[in-house]
């Protein structure tokens, strides 16, 4: 039975409806370093305490990029810290000590782990490339464990002391250069993170995180991309532990544990996975909770944290946060 | 060829332990798709209840240990039952998240009631000495292990090959919805299982108390040994668990006499290695 | 004119199920082929393997002449190749216009750009937005995929699929689970194909294939059972034995 014998008109004239966009990438960036800047101006007695925020926040950027933009759940992330930080160590006891030279060694270090893993891992999906990632991080952990005459083994890498960052500026024990050092690598990679994220590569990077058999559909070489994001996200980790191993002068068997890749993760639910900045807060918020209950019985701290967690797990920040974003109106 | 004997029998009794603790939470995954990171928990609290039964209110042995087994199947079916499920139809990363929130309340809950210290297990005379199998004296204690290991193993294999709970079980993992539209009670058959698997758990713990001794974080601290098992055995496949647990089990004792300063190295390559091998389990293709 | 889709001898097993059968045709620019057959006929099975998110066990699959056979989903679209899906496949959260203008990035090669951002390319969002607007769907370019009415996001697949500009379209059910009052737009998508496109639909509605569709494979148990004009099918006795019952 015929039922058309007329095409309708396919257009629905509208008012010019609202488009979705990102904000410049600069903005939130200049707003971390405000803040920061403020933060070591005000508390000059916790340089200390802000340097060690400043890392966690790059390290748990990193890991937002590849959880909350691409939707890989890992539990191996330390790997890339831990390597980062031992090779920036090692070349500033072994080769030179320069910072920036050193940062640079570690943030290769953390990209070259990652491209040579991620060939591996971003194979498998789902349970099975969690599990891979544990492994991937357990066997470099037993690995550095072994190379003791490069590694210190048990206990830690360290003798090495840092040459002046840009030749002028000597690491100060109060670590007014550390936390000005520690904020500008954040500050920068931070923008270039949120550039990627804008980027028609973030996007569909988003897109494979979202639905991979669309992404398929339309022809993006899926393996491709997350190899390059991950790699990316390899070099940001392994520059949080240059970071880490230049401004305390020694590297520890911790840096490349289960627990900090378990407690990086806890830091991203916490603060909100996907929009990067969640990550920065989740960070800024647990350091300093975890810096204040140190002294308190660390059960009672576990206990606080598992709370936590199961409350943010039913009681979703990141739905809450998103909500309130459309009925505020626009989506990304 | 002494040292070949001991590895094999160490390694086959931590391989059971393993599998023990493990196959509970390969049922439970591969029955409702929940990643449940407490699991190790109910290990520990089947362990401490056996200590604390035996050495605090001077129960037997061999009353203290089912007793402690039942209450850990109570605390899973009540956990199931009143909080877990609601979680199933999450993503599996807030699984992961809310398990593993309960792990540290767990951990820090057993450190508030009981206190820091390791507990021992004190085992009746009959298994505290030695046995003679001709070729060879065994300690007592790995000889129950094995035997146990198998045990479950085979009431496991005959529960679901054999018993209606069994096929209601192996229906449910297949296909929930028909298998509810048919009438099988898929509630009971999610909460029986889970406390199935949390009593297995705690009687792993009770086993392996010597191998891996009970303090509050127990917990955690070996449960990345058994998600290990789950996932190279396969989710689901009890005989995946049992081949993967003892082949682990193997490598990882050996690792330990021949090449200590190595760590763990060999265990997790070996992991790798037969999970990219075979994905979706040891069995399965 | 050569063949731009051709098929030969496709063969597929899922274990001891024989699931396509030595399956040949070829399509033609502007042919607008439609493949019917009862359920478990194997009709998505055979677009998935063109598609290429099954491999065929046998046989040979040609886009434009090109063995493509053995090659990714992803080389497949780049030759030219692009699909619906039964089920409707979008990225949930991603607003409207951004999903649709996803498909243009990935269609001019832009995803390896890494540094500018999205909202950078006006061409693209141009071309985003006119395609909404052709759809009907401009003022919803900023709402969530998932919040649209079911029928639109049909629409969405469809748009997908043709922002690419393939030469051979699959269509695999694209009425699919919409009332039959909502699809107007959907059909009127359908008439508006381009003429030189060679699309192959499934499809269930029988009113709708013989509106649509200059020629039907008619599918059985994995194998090809008839091919011809929609009036040889309606006259073929196999068919309507077998399917029709009429």
């Amino acid at each position: 039975m015929n039922t058309m014998t007329t095409t309708p008109a396919l257009a629905a004239p509208t008012a010019q409806a609202a488009a979705p966009h990102c904000a410049p990438a600069w903005r939130a960036p200049v707003v971390l370093l405000v803040t920061g800047m403020a933060a070591c101006a005000l508390m000059p007695d916790q340089l200390g305490l802000l340097t060690r925020i400043f890392i966690t926040a790059l390290l748990v950027l990193s890991l937002d990029l590849v959880v909350g933009v691409a939707g890989l759940a890992t539990l191996g992330h330390a790997a890339l810290f831990g390597m980062g930080a031992y090779a920036a160590g090692i070349f500033a006891l072994k080769v030179h000590p320069d910072p920036l030279v050193g940062l640079a060694v570690g943030i290769a270090a953390g990209a070259g782990l990652a491209l040579l893993s991620g060939a591996f891992l971003l194979r498998y999906q789902g349970f099975t490339f969690l599990m891979l990632t544990v492994a991937v991080s357990q066997i470099l952990l037993s690995l550095a464990q072994k190379a003791r005459q490069w590694t210190g083994g048990d206990d830690g890498l360290s003798g090495f002391v840092m040459g002046p960052l840009l030749g002028r500026f000597d690491f100060d024990l109060e670590g007014r250069v550390a936390s000005v050092y520690a904020l500008t690598v954040l500050v920068a990679l931070f923008y270039v993170a949120r550039r990627i994220v804008d980027s028609p590569f973030g996007l569909a990077v988003r897109g494979i995180h979202e639905n991979r058999a669309r992404m398929a559909a339309l022809g993006t070489p899926v393996f491709a991309r997350l190899w390059v994001l991950y790699t990316v996200a390899g070099a940001m980790a392994g520059a949080a532990g240059a970071l880490s191993a230049q401004t305390n002068a020694v590297v520890g068997m911790d840096s490349l544990s289960f627990a900090l890749s378990a407690e990086a993760l806890v830091m991203l639910i916490l603060g909100g996975a996907g929009r990067l900045t969640g990550a920065l807060i989740g960070a800024t918020v647990f350091t300093v909770l975890h810096h204040t209950a140190a002294s308190i019985n660390p059960y009672h701290w576990l206990f606080v944290v598992g709370a936590l967690l199961m409350l943010v797990v039913l009681v979703s920040p990141a739905k809450a946060w998103a909500w309130l974003r459309r009925r505020a109106g626009g989506v990304r | 060829m002494n040292t070949f004997l001991n590895i094999l029998i160490d390694g086959l009794a931590y391989g059971m332990v393993l599998f023990v603790i493990a196959v509970g939470l390969s049922v439970t995954l591969g029955l409702m798709r929940f990643v449940n990171l407490s699991h190790g928990a109910f290990a520990m609290v089947g362990g401490y209840c056996a200590a604390l039964l035996t050495r605090e209110a001077q129960w037997s042995f061999w009353v203290a240990v089912p007793a402690a087994i039942l209450a850990t199947a109570a605390l899973g079916a009540a956990l199931e039952a009143l909080v877990l499920r609601h979680l199933y139809r999450r993503k599996e990363l807030d699984q992961v998240l809310f398990t593993i929130g309960l792990s540290f309340v767990l951990i820090a809950t057993t450190n508030a009631l009981v206190g820091p210290q390791v507990q021992m297990i004190p085992l009746p005379p009959l298994l505290a000495g030695s046995v003679d199998l001709g070729f060879r004296t065994l300690p007592a204690q790995r000889l129950l292990v094995i035997v146990a290991g198998c045990g479950v193993a085979m009431l496991a294999a005959w529960t679901v090959a054999r018993t209606r709970f069994g096929i209601w079980l192996r229906a449910a993992v297949d296909h929930s919805g028909t298998a509810s539209a048919l009438g099988i009670p898929i509630r009971t058959v999610q909460c029986a299982s889970f406390a199935a698997g949390a009593a297995l758990a705690g009687l792993g713990g009770i086993l392996g108390a010597e191998l891996m001794p009970l303090e509050p974080f127990y917990a955690l601290k070996y449960l990345v040994l058994v998600l290990v098992v789950v996932a190279v055995g396969g989710m689901g496949s009890i005989a995946g668990s049992l081949a993967a647990a003892v082949l682990l089990g193997i490598i990882e004792t050996a690792s330990k006499y021949l090449a200590s300063d190595w760590g763990s190295l060999f265990f997790f390559v070996a992991m790798a290695a037969l999970l990219a091998w075979r994905p979706n389990g040891l069995l399965k293709r | 004119m050569s063949a731009l889709l051709e098929l030969k001898s496709l063969d597929k097993r899922f274990g001891g199920l024989h699931v396509t059968r030595g399956v040949s045709f070829a399509l033609r620019a502007g042919d607008r082929m439609a493949l019917i057959g009862p359920n478990g006929a194997g009709k998505t099975t055979l677009v998935n393997q063109i598609s290429g998110v099954l491999t065929s066990d046998a046989g040979e699959i040609r886009l434009r002449g090109e063995n493509v056979t053995r090659l990714s989903q992803a080389k497949r679209v780049r030759a030219g190749l692009a699909r619906t899906f039964q089920i409707t496949t979008l990225a949930p959260h991603f607003a409207v216009q951004r999903q649709i203008e996803l498909a243009l990035f990935e269609r001019e090669g832009l995803t390896s750009g890494m540094w500018r951002s999205v909202d950078a390319y006006p061409t693209l969002q141009t071309e985003a937005q006119s395609i909404l607007t052709r759809f009907g769907l401009r003022a919803h370019a900023a709402t969530a995929t998932e919040d649209l009415a079911y029928g639109e996001q049909r629409l969405i697949e469809m748009a997908l699929a043709l922002a690419l500009r393939p030469k051979v379209l699959l269509l695999d059910e694209p009425m699919a689970g919409v009332p039959k009052g909502d699809g107007d737009r959907l059909l009127a998508a359908l008439d508006a194909l381009p003429s030189e496109l060679a699309v192959l639909i499934i499809e269930h509605d029988m009113d709708l294939v013989f509106r649509f569709a200059n020629r039907i494979v008619v599918l059985a148990e994995g194998a090809v059972l008839a091919d011809g004009s929609p009036d040889e099918i309606r006259r073929d006795p196999k068919v309507r034995a077998a399917y029709l019952g009429n």
